[in-house]
C-alpha cells in the first residue's frame, strides 16, 4: 500500500503511523523532519511542482517497495507556510523485519531530497532568500545507487 | 508548436512570470537552446538564465539535461535545484 500527499495541513503523525500497521508488517519505521529556527528563521515557506512532486514521491515510494518488498510505504509533505517546531515531512515504511523497514526508510528521504520539485524559502528579520541545494544531499541519494 | 511554460521559486521571481506561452522557431531542437532562445526574450528572461549551472530542468514533468530534445513537448519548467525534506 502506497500512500503519498502533498499538503498545506500539519501532518497527523498518530494518523499516519497507524496507516501503515497492516497485516504482514512486523516491523515499521519512520522519520519526521521538522523546521529549525536556525538564524532567527520566522517562516519556512514551501514551493513545489504541483502534479510533478506527487509522481515523483510516488516514484521514490515504489521504489522502496520493490526494492525491499515493503507491506507499505507512506511519505507526506507539507507546501506553504510551516513554523519552527512544526513537521515538514514525514515517511513511514512497513515491512515483515526491521532491517527492510530502516533502509527504506532511509532511501524514501534521501531520494526524496533529490527527487521531488519543492524548495524552501526562509523567511527572517532581514527579509526572504531562497535555500541553496546541498552537495551532501545528491551524495547520499546517490549512494543507494 | 506551443509550449507551455513554468518557472518556480527564484527562477519565477526573476522572470516575473510563472508561466508563459511560448512559440519557439523551428531549428531550436534542445533544452539549452530553448534557454538561450527565451534569454533573448527580455532582460528579465537574460538575468534569470544568466547562470545555467544554477538551472534544473523538467520536460513534461520529468527532470531533463540541457541537451534533451524538446521535440513534441507540451509543458517545460525551469527552476533551480530543488531543496526538499
Amino acid at each position: 500500500m502506497i500512500r503519498v500527499l502533498v499538503a498545506a495541513e500539519p501532518i497527523d503523525v498518530a494518523a499516519e503511523l497507524a496507516s501503515v500497521e497492516v497485516d504482514g508488517a512486523g516491523g515499521i519505521a519512520s522519520f519526521i523532519g521538522r523546521v529549525r529556527a536556525d538564524d532567527g528563521v520566522s517562516t519556512l515557506e514551501l514551493e513545489h511542482y504541483p502534479g510533478m512532486t506527487e509522481a515523483a514521491l510516488r516514484r521514490v515510494a515504489e521504489g522502496a517497495r520493490d526494492r525491499w518488498g515493503l507491506a507499505a510505504v507512506t511519505i507526506v509533505h507539507r507546501v506553504g507556510a510551516i513554523l519552527p517546531g512544526e513537521r515538514i515531512v514525514f515517511v513511514a515504511t512497513a515491512a515483515v523485519h526491521r532491517r527492510a523497514a530502516l533502509d527504506a526508510c532511509a532511501y524514501c528521504i534521501d531520494r526524496l531530497k533529490t527527487d521531488a520539485p519543492f524548495w524552501k524559502r526562509e523567511v527572517t528579520p532581514e527579509g526572504a532568500r531562497w535555500v541553496e541545494a546541498r552537495a551532501g544531499d545528491a551524495a547520499r541519494a546517490a549512494d543507494w545507487g | 508548436m506551443a509550449i507551455e511554460m513554468l518557472y518556480f521559486a527564484w527562477v519565477r521571481e526573476v522572470v516575473g512570470t510563472g508561466s508563459e506561452r511560448i512559440d519557439p522557431p523551428a531549428g531550436i531542437e534542445t533544452l539549452g537552446a530553448l534557454i538561450d532562445w527565451l534569454a533573448d526574450r527580455s532582460a528579465a528572461h537574460a538575468n534569470a538564465f544568466a547562470d545555467r549551472e544554477r538551472l534544473r530542468a523538467a520536460i513534461d514533468q520529468s527532470f531533463a539535461s540541457p541537451d534533451a530534445p524538446i521535440a513534441g513537448a507540451r509543458e517545460i519548467a525551469i527552476f533551480p535545484p530543488v531543496t526538499g525534506g
